[in-house]
């Protein structure tokens, strides 16, 4: 580089840029990750994501497969959310044969989806502060998922992988009880996000290291297709619940957090504040859920027909579903748009000018689950 | 020390010739130091854990023996019994070395650290700068292992220990000369023995103590400081390649330091082996636990500075509040 070269001849020195292969197998990578650097000692030149490691052709089984057969399939794209997936496909499913869904159903979608992001968040929490290095907050976070993922397992039978969901409506009605358990959860959760923030939000190592730290401004945000979070954290006013209201978000008056620097620190803020909402929004699915059924009318012969477009905000970020039938029970084609894949673009914008451990905070800050990048 | 004259003299009329008997008292006392040093590991790898565990929320090791008490024993087994891997492609001679450089200077150190009153193994009248001399030895060793590795992370590793170690190792002399200049000694023993007579140093050194401690924990490579072996950025930093019990070594070395530095804090600020009621060894090793304890307690709390910032702190916040504090200091004793 012609930046070395230069100074090099100031100093008198002959000095190599560093090629680097992060990953597949490395602690920070947040799965099989792959990232290719160019260091100039610990200064990151270039950081490019190779993906493709976790590929299992979901898209291409999604066609060989009956429309119900696809549900356990979509829990395994994002496996840390897995119910918000299912909900988008599902809802692509429902919109092409005009199904509809009970009211039940529906407050039970929207209910066990907020849960999801509270439990997507925490999980995000924990790896965060650990990538960090602050690994007690981890386990901290671990422990508060833990009780949420029992409330799963309570409901659907599964801690992360549901297949909950069914066109048409949910595969079972809540356990008896279901309020008051998650009223409760919710109770203490509240209190353990206030010893989350003591714990990390106003440490001032956390600070330095995660503010002004992958930077990303709202025009590049935008011009790559940002969403959710990350989006928002470059103070971008966008969330799909608001913009393209579903089940039944429209409903409910709820904050949507933004940022202004879209830096790291940005972003963890707009995730703490999102549980807060998130916490919200089930009180109020709870206070609201009404009595019924929770499987409407399906066709028994299914004929799928045109296309569709089915768009959800999920923990992280914007989740897509273009189905495409030809007049079969099978999809013709369907196609997912996957946030992280996005948001990994992202990434040498945000590690491009910054260190080693800038690199590392930027691709935790992003919340990336690479079953959803590759699919 | 009258027993080990009595076992010099002893072996002389025994007829041993003198420079055998010259050699065994020093041998002997070697050999316990070693014993301090391992047993005290042994157990810190179990404590640190536990005390991980249970800031964590979990119980740590629990399995063998009672509370886990001797999981450390059963992995040390199990490090010996490990395959001795030399990857290919690493320097051969320097990679063999790079764990012994580490240690031996981490054992001589415990040479001039005074116990009790009686209880050290050589009073050494310029023990501070003995000190500080062999534990600056430790970058060379990482240097060695960061290369010789040949492995890009442990060179990333090295490259931070360096820069870390040699910026850091200039606050934490200075910091330990306002001490030898408040009990006019270099001698350990004798800042123990003036702190006993008059006051323990913390009352005059709080700053002094507060950046000793933070440039200690950065000579240790202890978090916040662990950029040598950042886990979350370079897999393990200067000790990637590094298994069995030749990784035992660097790991039993980080403890053997943590140890020297629990020990420098309480003789240099806190009054040493010097305390009513209990017997010296116990106070001593009271104050030594407790400034590990600390250590265990900020690791498991803080998150990992930067690199950058690391050498912010050092160069601008730690240095010049070093010199303002000696200069501070000098004052006092001047005006005492």
């Amino acid at each position: 580089m012609a930046e070395i070269a230069t100074r090099d001849e100031q100093l008198g020195v002959r000095s190599e840029e560093l090629f680097v292969n992060m990953g597949p197998q490395h602690p920070s990578t947040h799965g099989v990750l792959r990232v290719l650097t160019r260091l100039d000692g610990e200064k990151v030149l270039e950081a490019e994501a190779d993906i493709g490691y976790l590929h299992r052709c979901f898209e291409k089984i999604a066609e060989k497969r009956k429309l119900f057969q696809v549900i356990p399939y979509t829990d395994r794209t994002d496996y840390l959310a897995a119910i918000t997936n299912e909900l988008v496909f599902v809802m692509a499913v429902e919109k092409l044969l005009e199904i509809e869904v009970p009211p039940r159903a529906q407050y039970i979608r929207f209910i066990m989806s907020e849960l999801q992001r509270i439990a997507s968040h925490l999980l995000w929490f924990g790896t965060f502060a650990m990538d960090l290095g602050a690994t007690t907050a981890f386990l901290y976070a671990w422990r508060e998922r833990e009780r949420l993922l029992d409330i799963f397992e309570a409901v659907t039978g599964a801690r992360m992988l549901y297949n909950y969901l069914r066109i048409g409506g949910v595969r079972n009605d809540v356990f008896d009880g279901f309020e008051a358990t998650v009223e409760k959860y919710l109770r203490d959760f509240e209190k353990r996000l206030k010893e989350y923030h003591d714990l990390v939000t106003g440490n001032r190592i956390f600070e330095v290291r995660t503010q002004g730290v992958g930077v990303v401004t709202a025009e590049e945000a935008i011009a790559y297709g940002a969403s959710g979070p990350v989006l928002r954290a470059s103070g971008v006013k966008y969330d799909v619940r608001k913009a393209d209201p579903y089940l039944v978000y429209d409903k409910y008056d709820f904050e949507v957090p933004t940022g202004q620097n879209g830096d790291c620190y940005d972003r963890y803020i707009v995730r703490m504040k999102e549980m807060e909402e998130s916490v919200k929004l089930v009180r109020h699915g709870l206070a609201d859920m009404p009595a019924g059924d929770v499987m409407g009318k399906v066709p028994r012969r299914i004929k799928l027909e045109g296309d569709t477009y089915a768009r959800i905000e999920s923990p992280r970020g914007e989740v897509a579903c273009y189905l495409v039938g030809d007049g079969s029970d099978q999809a013709y084609r369907l196609s997912w748009r996957s946030p992280c894949f996005v948001h990994l673009q992202l990434l040498n914008i945000m590690a491009r000018g910054g260190l080693v451990a800038d690199l590392i905070a930027s691709i935790g800050s992003i919340d990336i689950v690479m079953g959803e990048v590759d699919r | 020390m009258d027993f080990f004259s009595a076992m010099h003299s002893g072996l002389v009329s025994a007829g041993w010739p003198l420079w055998l008997a010259n050699l065994v008292p020093p041998l002997v006392k070697a050999l316990i130091l070693l014993l301090f040093i391992l047993l005290n590991c042994t157990f810190l790898i179990w404590m640190e854990r536990k005390v991980a565990g249970h800031m964590q929320r979990r119980m740590g090791p629990m399995r063998l023996g009672p509370h886990g008490i001797i999981q450390t024993i059963a992995d040390v087994v199990k490090l010996i019994a490990k395959e001795d891997v030399i990857p290919a492609g690493v320097d051969r001679w320097v990679f063999v070395l790079a764990p012994i450089v580490a240690f031996a200077p981490a054992f001589a150190v415990f040479m001039v650290i005074p116990f009790g009153p009686n209880l050290i193994a050589q009073d050494l009248n310029i023990a501070l700068i003995f000190i500080a001399a062999l534990t600056s030895f430790v970058v060379i060793s990482f240097l060695m292992a960061g290369w010789s590795s040949n492995n890009k992370w442990s060179l990333l590793g090295a490259m931070r220990a360096s820069a870390q170690l040699i910026s850091y190792e200039v606050p934490l002399v200075i910091s330990v000369a306002s001490v030898a200049l408040l009990a006019g000694s270099l001698s350990l023993q004798d800042i123990v023995r003036a702190q006993s007579q008059s006051f323990w140093y913390i009352l005059v050194q709080p700053i002094g103590f507060l950046v000793f401690l933070t440039a200690s924990l950065a000579e240790l490579n202890r978090s916040p400081f662990d950029m040598s072996e950042a886990e979350q950025e370079l897999v393990a930093g200067y000790n990637t390649e590094y298994s069995g019990m030749r990784w035992a070594i660097f790991y039993l070395t980080e403890y053997a330091n943590l140890i020297t530095f629990a020990a420098m804090a309480s003789t240099l600020f806190f009054g040493g082996w010097s305390g009513p009621g209990l017997p010296p060894f116990v106070w001593f090793m009271i104050k030594v636990y407790f400034f590990i304890f600390l250590v265990m307690w900020i690791r498991w709390t803080l998150p990992r500075v930067r690199i950058d910032q690391l050498m912010d702190i050092g160069w601008k916040g730690l240095l010049p509040l070093s010199l303002v504090n000696l200069a501070f200091t000098g004052i006092y004793v001047l005006l005492r």
